[in-house]
């Protein structure tokens, strides 16, 4: 009963390219319905977490389930189930807004008027309506990210892993991006998200702190704060940093 | 979930007709270049050795050396041009490649053909490119031997006896290309290799674009299937290589003047069997490379040994063994000799039907060989 509730649920996780730990024992779980931050400096290994927990990497060692699928056995399963925006924006730029949207429509196996409907649905929510003949390529980084958003929507995911979705993205549309990520939260949508900006990180249900392929803190961000007795996520994040600097074995050398 | 479906597949194959009809270059790369390509080539891989530029040192300048070069002449395969005195003269024409071919008529020759004694005339080939050389000194062994005969022949006509035959004679006579025009036999050949460069080409392309666009990050996070993403990538590459090949096809019967003696219906089919295997070896070469560098290097690495090992210029019979060994891993060894049996031969299905198999199964092999390769992880 316990377990369908968690959303993710991973443990132990390890991820080795060659002799390279790109992540090392990741271990949490997430509530359905919840927001999740993934923070980390460049290269911690947020997207290679996040591309094991969409069943595109194999773990070397761990467990982990997505919405009760095993990441090992049953990867397709996964990709049935989550929305997935990576962290290069990767739709056609040589297609039109509509076509990307049908595209992914019929990827998703959607047919008939339902996915007619799903589709205006989902074109109404993001706003796309006036953007729908415009080739991708001649859009602004907000709006791609939206269309990508949408294109990740459409078979209505229960998980939604977004790779930095705001990373580039001006703030006025940063803030609409994430007033709509807020939105499927409330509907019950569970939504795990990495991202560099601390005020974005500020208004997730639970973070992770991903250093070197550790997720060395995870809970909410009020605990977080409180635990290391700091009065913001930026100070908190230089804080860790800064300790976790000296304890990496990597950085002796250079000593 | 494992089933192949057809709303992903059919999303696949609308979003790559969309692509392409969005990319011209592409588009005429696919249709324009087998064309110009062939154009250029069919000019190019003449093999026949004819009007060899000649030099003539003629000492005798008698009516009798005068018939000899002439005869030389009327053969065709050599072109007595060029006139000198001395051996300096000719090493100078043989050297610079002005001749390929030297005749040296001795001081003599006249009054020994005119009166009963023996005469020799002398002939040097250049031997660097053998093929030449065999043809060269063929034709002017058929001219000296005729013109021995006919010598004879006057003389013992004088005598007062009766006109000779020869008690042997052969005769030859030259099957499915009389002419032995090398265009009949490369024209069919030329119109498999070219549609085997472009269409590797662009279908190798196709997925690695994806690959270094990203895009196919976002694709393999999808429920889609390897087969579904592979058939919607081929099959309108099949259509691009249809009307590809209607293009070759019609300038090879119609420019080059080279009809298939057999069923145009058949080499159209197996043609289009042929494509799909090479279709096939794209999606495998896009599945293994990362970049399109690495895709075009791969594509050329395939295609060289392909000209080579095919019987494309060399015939296989002659080859060692382990060669000829290779050679039957290459496709378009089969289809050469499909393409050449219908055009050539007129043959069908009869003969054929061991090729055809064997293409089909490459085709099969490579296709599931290339949807297994894909795999949908980013490992
Ligand atoms: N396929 C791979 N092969 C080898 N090393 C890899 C591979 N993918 C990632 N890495 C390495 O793993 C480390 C973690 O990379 P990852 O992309 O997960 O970091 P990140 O936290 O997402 O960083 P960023 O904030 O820059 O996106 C990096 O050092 C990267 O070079
Ligand atoms: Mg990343």
């Amino acid at each position: 009963m316990e377990k369908t509730e968690l959303a993710i649920d991973c443990r132990g996780l390890v991820k080795r390219f060659g002799n390279y730990t790109a992540v090392e024992g990741v271990t949490f779980q997430l509530p359905t319905g919840a927001i999740m931050g993934f923070v980390g400096p460049n290269g911690a290994g947020k997207t290679t977490t996040i591309r094991l927990l969409c069943g595109v990497l194999m773990p070397t060692e761990g467990h982990a389930t997505v919405l009760g699928f095993d990441v090992k056995t049953q990867p397709e399963e996964i990709k049935q189930h989550i929305g997935y925006m990576s962290q290069k924006f990767s739709l056609y730029e040589d297609l039109t807004v509509r076509e990307n949207i049908d595209f992914y429509a019929g990827i998703y196996n959607l047919t008939g008027t339902f996915a007619a409907e799903r589709k205006q649905q989902v074109i109404e929510r993001i706003g796309l309506n006036e953007r729908l003949p415009q080739l991708v390529q001649s859009l602004s980084g907000g709006w791609k990210q939206r269309v990508a958003l949408a294109c990740a929507l459409l078979h209505e995911p229960k998980l939604l892993v977004l790779d930095e979705p705001t990373a580039g993205v001006d703030p006025v549309s940063r803030r609409v991006f994430w007033q709509i990520i807020h939105k499927l939260a409330q509907e019950g949508m569970t939504i795990l998200v990495s991202t560099h900006y601390m005020d974005e990180a500020d208004t997730c249900d639970y973070l992770g702190f991903v250093f070197y392929g550790r997720l060395i803190a995870f809970g909410t961000p009020a605990e977080m704060k409180a635990k290391e007795n700091k009065a913001n996520l930026d100070d908190l994040f230089i804080y860790y940093v800064e300790r976790e600097a000296v304890d990496d074995p990597r950085n002796k050398g250079n000593r | 979930m494992k089933r192949f479906n057809w709303s992903r597949f059919l999303a696949i194959l609308v979003k790559e007709f969309r692509q392409i009809a969005r990319d011209k270059p592409s588009v005429i790369m696919a249709v324009g270049m087998p064309v110009i390509m062939l154009l250029l080539f069919g000019y190019a891989v003449n093999t026949d050795v004819d009007h060899m530029p000649t030099v003539v040192w003629d000492q005798s300048m008698s009516q009798d050396s005068r018939e000899v070069i002439s005869s030389l002449r009327n053969s065709t395969y050599l072109d007595p041009d060029f006139y000198v005195r001395g051996y300096d003269e000719i090493r100078r024409y043989l050297d610079g490649s002005s001749a390929r071919v030297a005749v040296i008529i001795p001081p003599d020759y006249g009054k020994q053909v005119q009166g009963s004694g023996n005469t020799t005339v002398q002939v040097l080939v250049d031997g660097s490119d053998p093929t030449a050389a065999r043809a060269a000194m063929s034709a002017v062994q058929t001219v000296g031997f005729n013109t021995g005969w006919e010598v004879q022949a006057d003389r013992l006509a004088q005598q007062g006896g009766a006109t000779p035959v020869l008690p042997v004679q052969v005769e030859t006579r030259v099957w499915y290309n009389p002419d032995m025009k090398s265009l009949v036999f490369n024209i069919p050949a030329l119109i498999g290799l070219i549609i085997q460069n472009v269409i590797a080409m662009l279908t190798a392309f196709s997925l690695v674009r994806e690959k270094e666009r990203g895009t196919l990050e976002q694709l393999v996070v999808t429920p889609v299937r390897p087969t579904e993403l592979m058939l919607g990538k081929l099959v309108p590459f099949v259509i691009i290589a249809f009307v590809s090949l209607m293009l070759i096809l019609s300038v090879g019967i119609l420019w080059f003047g080279v009809p298939p003696k057999g069923s145009l219906l058949l080499l159209i089919l197996l043609s289009m069997l042929f494509v799909t295997t090479v279709l096939a070896i794209g999606l495998l070469i896009s599945t293994i490379s990362r970049t399109q560098l690495q895709a075009m290097q791969m594509t050329i690495l395939l295609i060289l040994p392909s000209i080579l090992l095919s019987g494309f210029i060399f015939p296989r019979e002659t080859m060692p063994l382990f060669l000829k060994g290779l050679g039957g891993i290459v496709p378009l060894t089969y289809f050469l000799v499909i393409v050449r049996g219908i055009f050539l031969k007129g043959i069908g299905l009869e003969y054929l039907w061991k090729e055809t198999l064997v293409l089909a199964t490459f085709s099969l092999v490579l296709f599931f060989l290339a949807a297994k390769r894909f795999r949908k992880n980013l490992d």
